[in-house]
């Protein structure tokens, strides 16, 4: 194919990526946006294997194949609550790709003994230490997901500083190879340290903040896969890269924004405790235990209800059953609406992805701003494995590591009822008064047992 | 600089205004898709790769473009399936087929 043809295919490919995420924006239209970008995708690889510079097919059909098979079994084997690692592997995998290839297109531009221009010198190295960087990075953060490494923060002393130190020696490596590109082995080097760089800047980031990790290695991702556009002067490498690394920043913006910290806070600060859940307070107060029974009768007066899932719903596997409750109670003529805070899963919209799997109806499923003023409506509102999101010293309490946060205001609704296994404070440590309060119920107990006590008692 | 690079950067600028203009319009319900879906995306890194696999050039450098089209293509196929599976779940109404639990 001539090369005027590569390149109007490749602008084709690129408006089916913007035309297939622009279908994204409702999920009506999503399913068939991900088909065009898909369809997208197959245009760009046909046409690349048309290009008369391929002369040898073997290898890449092998590959292919493996690749596909491999992501094939991935994608059908996860579960809906191992999305988040499931994420930060592809995003490792693609970061993995943009190395390799700018490496092999480093040696090939040596063997044709051409002399190389000073862009292509340039974005050589950066490609190796961003795609290195995504690479080691995503999958650190995957292990730290998936607990195969702690979710605790690792922390060392001079840890920024010996950060700061190997990007620096990064940049006069690159700056030694500019001066003679026939050194490959400083490009050697920056891999290396790339590697050790994407450990020690994803280890002191603490579990609960691996939502912005992962939509921040997704944004490097792209950026990855842009500048290998670069050095390769590929049109649709650099629109479609580009296009996913804003996408990875939004991401990463409205989840720091949800838990009030900055970017630098995240990366740097430590925050953080394992998944275990750090010790119980000392301090004894008391609080009104409830039966299932007496919620039940509750629910059974009320008219307007609101659910707040947290994490700890898909932890106790108890999604399914509250969604067969909702069903009961809508039945039943009762208004029942999910509230969902942005940072309630491990990811941006993990929530309603596990509640979409508990077959949850999308338009039930409110984001905070849409329900926030509705809680004072409400008679009952019920949080169910959440606790952070609902903590009302994030708005009081300035000494609070949760100060400033916004929360899903359940205090405001006539009654709160709080499924709970424990009074553990959440991720932040903080202590919740929610759980004192004078309208509020807490049932003790594995989220499952008590919801599915509660759905017998409903049926009846 | 090169006229190339000029051209690279004055793509990659533009792109960044319609990245921002398209992800914004996505609602919160679907940024896990948007997430797996645009990553998947990013793997047109694939394009690169099969390049470097099939050019011949050196054994060292087909080798690394194949292990690049394998990592790209898990990228990809993943990417896009998974997003698929994910997206065929969300429902206005609750669907009598309890969907799929793969």
């Amino acid at each position: 194919m001539n090369s005027t043809l590569t390149a109007f295919a490749y602008l084709f490919a690129s408006v089916l990526f913007i035309v297939g995420l622009k279908m994204l924006s409702s999920p009506r239209t999503a399913r068939r946006g991900n088909v065009i970008g898909a369809l997208g995708m197959l245009i760009a690889i046909v046409v690349t294997l048309t290009d008369k510079k391929i002369i040898d097919f073997t290898l890449i059909i092998a590959g292919l194949l493996v690749g596909s098979a491999i992501g094939l079994v991935l994608a059908r084997k996860v579960q809906m609550t191992g999305m988040p690692q499931m994420v930060g592997v592809l995003n490792g995998f693609g970061g993995g790709a943009s190395t390799l290839v700018a490496y092999a297109e480093y040696m090939r531009l040596g063997e044709l003994h051409t002399t190389t221009s000073l862009d292509v010198l340039i974005t050589i190295p950066l490609s190796l230490l961003i795609g290195t960087v995504t690479f080691v990075g995503s999958m650190v953060a995957a292990a730290k997901l998936q607990g195969i490494m702690t979710g605790a923060p690792i922390l060392y002393p001079f840890q920024k500083q010996t950060n700061a130190a190997m990007l620096a020696a990064i940049v006069i490596l690159t700056v030694f190879f500019v001066m003679n590109p026939a050194q490959w082995y400083l490009l050697i080097f920056i891999i290396v340290l790339s590697t050790v760089l994407g450990v020690t800047s994803v280890i002191p980031i603490g579990g609960a903040d691996m939502p912005v990790v992962i939509s921040l290695m997704n944004s490097y991702s792209g950026l990855a896969g842009a500048t290998t556009g670069f050095i390769l002067s590929n049109s649709v490498l650099i629109i479609s890269g580009t296009l996913v690394g804003t996408s990875g920043i939004i991401l990463t913006q409205i989840m720091c924004k949800a838990m009030n910290r900055s970017l630098g806070n995240v990366l740097f600060a430590g925050v953080g405790t394992d998944y275990s859940g750090p010790a119980a307070r000392a301090e004894q107060r008391t609080v009104v235990r409830y039966t299932p029974d007496d919620a039940a009768m509750m629910i059974d007066n009320a008219q307007s209800i609101i659910i707040v899932p947290g994490y700890g719903l898909a932890v106790a596997q108890a999604q399914h059953v509250l969604q067969e409750m909702v069903s009961t109670l809508t039945a039943l003529g009762k208004t029942v609406r999910y509230a969902i805070h942005p940072v309630a899963g491990r990811m941006p919209g993990h929530m309603n992805v596990l509640l979409a799997e508990a077959n949850a109806p999308y338009d039930i499923l409110m984001e905070m701003d849409q329900i926030n003023d509705d809680f004072q409506n409400t008679d009952i509102a019920m949080v169910i494995g959440a606790n952070d999101v609902v903590n009302p010293a994030a708005r009081t309490k300035k000494e609070s590591p949760l100060y400033g946060m916004p929360i899903l205001n359940v205090d405001h609704a006539r009654t709160v009822m709080v499924f709970k296994r424990s009074l553990n404070p959440g991720f932040a440590g903080e202590d919740n008064e929610l759980f004192y309060g004078k309208s509020t119920m807490m049932v003790f107990g594995d989220a499952k047992t008590s919801l599915t006590g509660l759905v017998q008692i409903l049926k009846k | 600089m090169s006229e190339s690079l000029i051209f690279s950067i004055s793509i990659f600028v533009l792109a960044t205004f319609v990245g921002i203009e398209v992800i914004s319009k996505v609602p919160p319900l679907l940024h896990t898709p948007l997430m797996s879906g645009s990553n998947a995306i990013s793997g047109i890194t694939l394009v690169g790769s099969l390049i470097a696999a099939g050019e011949g050039f050196g054994l060292l450098s087909t080798y690394l473009g194949l292990i690049a089209v394998i990592f790209a293509a898990i990228n990809v196929v993943g990417g896009f399936l998974v997003t698929d599976r994910m997206l065929a779940m969300f429902h206005r109404k609750p669907s009598s087929t309890a969907s799929d639990h793969r």
